[in-house]
């Protein structure tokens, strides 16, 4: 009980003074919105729309939860203020997921924001909406983590934000968002394969537009594979670079 | 044994010995201080207590708790205020204070009283209101403290509470401090302000380089720091050219004329004054007062550390700025 009032106020703490700030909220739907209009006039016709659909939501939830988390966090440790999470008497464990889930949330709000614009064009009744929630909620969560993994490396909030873009660029296009993998140089597609979100975007192609790589039953278990390990590196990590 | 019991703890960093193998122990309902200059290693020495920090040998005991092993037990009943005023800057005072409860599983209604309890104990039911960056240092300081204490700490740590604001609030802290000694709260602290130490501490310890140079009660180290008995006696008139007669007469002690008016006593052993009394008025010099002379926390201090107080006091100013 003590340890749940610990965890959903430091969540609702995040929410409330970083998720729901004006700016944030702008750069969380602002970015995927211009980033989903520039593709629809480059490539005008339904079919497009479609297909451009897997890539936009993960690339919602790529931008809307790395940097906010690695920013928030980096931003809190020069204040000294996390400082106060850390001495609080709940496990290292409880306070990572507290601080992820607000990411987590905003990433998942952000992914639908294409969908909400998509749906004016296309017919988007024939997809699976479970699997579609499941694999968003499974990219914030992979994604959140990459946030607070690059978050415990920084130690200043540029830093954390030179970081973090870093890593989701090159994602943009290794993950299969608006290249294909299959077209990307031989060199390339190892990498692709180690990086989470390829798997969170195949389910979400499977789903949208039916061309995935893999079975989605793999890709789930693959990208819950990715977050424990993600989770546990980023509890580790805490536990030696923060507590020195 | 005491409620906190610290033995050997040792914290290098890189090839730098920060904290070199401290032991001391605080009873239940003491205050406890940690006197020493920048650099000391007191904020290492909290860090490694609280769990901030791994010790790099060494055991810390706190409510017969392991806190190496057990730091999350041990935080439930330990309250910090850090050497920095490290709230959200964002949220208003009221908010900051009930957040930090929530940390401690506070349900909802009883933070909140307490929150509006403590803004009142700390006058500032009226900032209460305003985002914790609009206050002033002191302001900032005592919501510090308030947050500090509002889950009702059994032990409290606080990290030079009073540097680097105006006497007034560094005083109400201090009265603060006083009456959480009295609600029966164990209290470690750490400051570069001997007259602090002086003032609330029930035992010092003076910590210099990472090693604890005394410990003790205050009396402990007032007393016989310089292993001598001194009476400053209140003449007449000059007895300058009677030292070495008085010397002759009393074997055991030293003579010293600071001034025209006045002399100074001093033996190893206590001396009987009647005898001296006696002689002097036998010449005609009436002696107006007697006072034994004690020295200050401040000439122990420089005493046992060989830093000069005047040395510490330009630091805490540089601190303060
Ligand atoms: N993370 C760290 N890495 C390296 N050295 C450190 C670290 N933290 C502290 N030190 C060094 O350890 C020594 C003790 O520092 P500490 O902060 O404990 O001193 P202090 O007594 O609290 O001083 P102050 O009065 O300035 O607060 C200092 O020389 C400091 O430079
Ligand atoms: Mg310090």
């Amino acid at each position: 009980m003590q340890t749940l009032i610990a965890f959903w106020n430091i969540l609702k703490k995040d929410i409330e003074n970083y998720y729901l700030k004006p700016p944030n909220i702008s750069w969380g739907i602002i970015f995927p919105l211009s980033w989903t209009l520039m593709q629809l006039i480059r490539s005008p016709g339904n079919i497009g729309i479609v297909e451009l659909l897997p890539g936009l939501m993960s690339m919602s939830v790529l931008f809307g939860t790395t940097s906010m988390l690695a920013v928030t966090i980096t931003f809190e440790r020069k204040g000294r203020s996390f400082d106060r999470l850390l001495l609080a008497p709940i496990s290292i464990s409880t306070l990572v997921f507290a601080k992820i889930l607000g990411a987590v949330l905003f990433g998942i709000v952000n992914a639908f924001v294409p969908v909400v614009f998509a749906a004016f064009f296309i017919n988007l009744s024939g997809v699976n909406w479970g699997i579609t929630v499941i694999a968003v909620i499974l990219i914030a969560i992979t994604s959140a983590l990459l946030g607070l993994l690059i978050a415990i490396s920084a130690k200043e909030v540029f830093e954390a934000q030179t970081f973090s873009n870093f890593f989701r660029f090159p994602m943009l296009f290794l993950c299969g968002l608006f290249v294909p993998i299959a077209k990307l140089p031989v060199i390339l597609k190892p990498i692709s394969f180690l990086l989470p979100l390829t798997y969170g975007t195949d389910i979400l192609n499977g789903v949208i537009t039916g061309n995935s790589i893999f079975g989605t039953i793999f890709n789930i278990f693959i990208m819950l594979v990715f977050a424990a390990l993600l989770f546990y590196l980023c509890q580790r990590n805490i536990k030696e670079k923060w507590i020195l | 044994m005491g409620i906190v019991n610290v033995t050997n703890l040792k914290k290098v960093y890189g090839e730098f010995q920060a904290v070199n193998e401290i032991s001391f122990s605080i009873e239940q309902g003491e205050v406890f201080g940690f006197l020493g200059p920048n650099g000391a290693g007191k904020t290492s020495t909290i860090n490694m207590m609280i769990g901030l920090s791994k010790p790099t040998g060494g055991h810390i005991m706190i409510d017969g708790i392991d806190a190496i092993k057990d730091i999350k037990q041990v935080q439930k009943i330990i309250g910090i205020i850090p050497d920095e005023n490290n709230l959200y800057d964002e949220m208003n005072g009221f908010n900051n204070l009930c957040f930090c409860a929530s940390l401690y599983g506070i349900p909802k209604k009883e933070r909140e009283k307490r929150a509006m309890e403590l803004l009142e104990q700390f006058n500032l039911t009226k900032a209460g209101k305003r985002p914790f960056k609009a206050y002033s240092k002191g302001m900032k300081r005592k919501l510090t403290i308030a947050a500090g204490i509002i889950h009702n700490p059994k032990i409290l740590f606080l990290d030079e509470p009073t540097t680097g604001i105006d006497v007034e609030s560094a005083r109400q802290i201090r009265e603060l401090i006083l009456d959480l000694k009295k609600q029966g709260k164990t209290i470690f602290i750490t400051t570069h302000y001997i007259e602090e130490a002086e003032r609330i501490c029930d035992r010092i310890a003076f910590i210099v380089n990472g090693k604890i140079v005394k410990i003790g009660t205050l009396t402990e180290s007032m007393e016989n720091v310089e292993g001598e008995h001194k009476i400053k006696l209140q003449l007449n008139s000059s007895i300058k050219d009677m030292k070495e007669e008085l010397e002759n007469s009393f074997v055991n002690c030293r003579v010293e004329i600071p001034d025209e008016n006045s002399c100074l006593i001093i033996s190893k052993e206590r001396v009987a004054l009647f005898p001296i009394l006696q002689l002097l008025d036998n010449k005609g010099i009436s002696v107006y007062e007697a006072k034994a002379i004690k020295p200050s926390l401040e000439d122990v201090f420089v005493k046992v550390t060989g830093i000069e107080a005047s040395k510490l006091k330009k630091e805490k100013e540089k601190a303060g700025k």
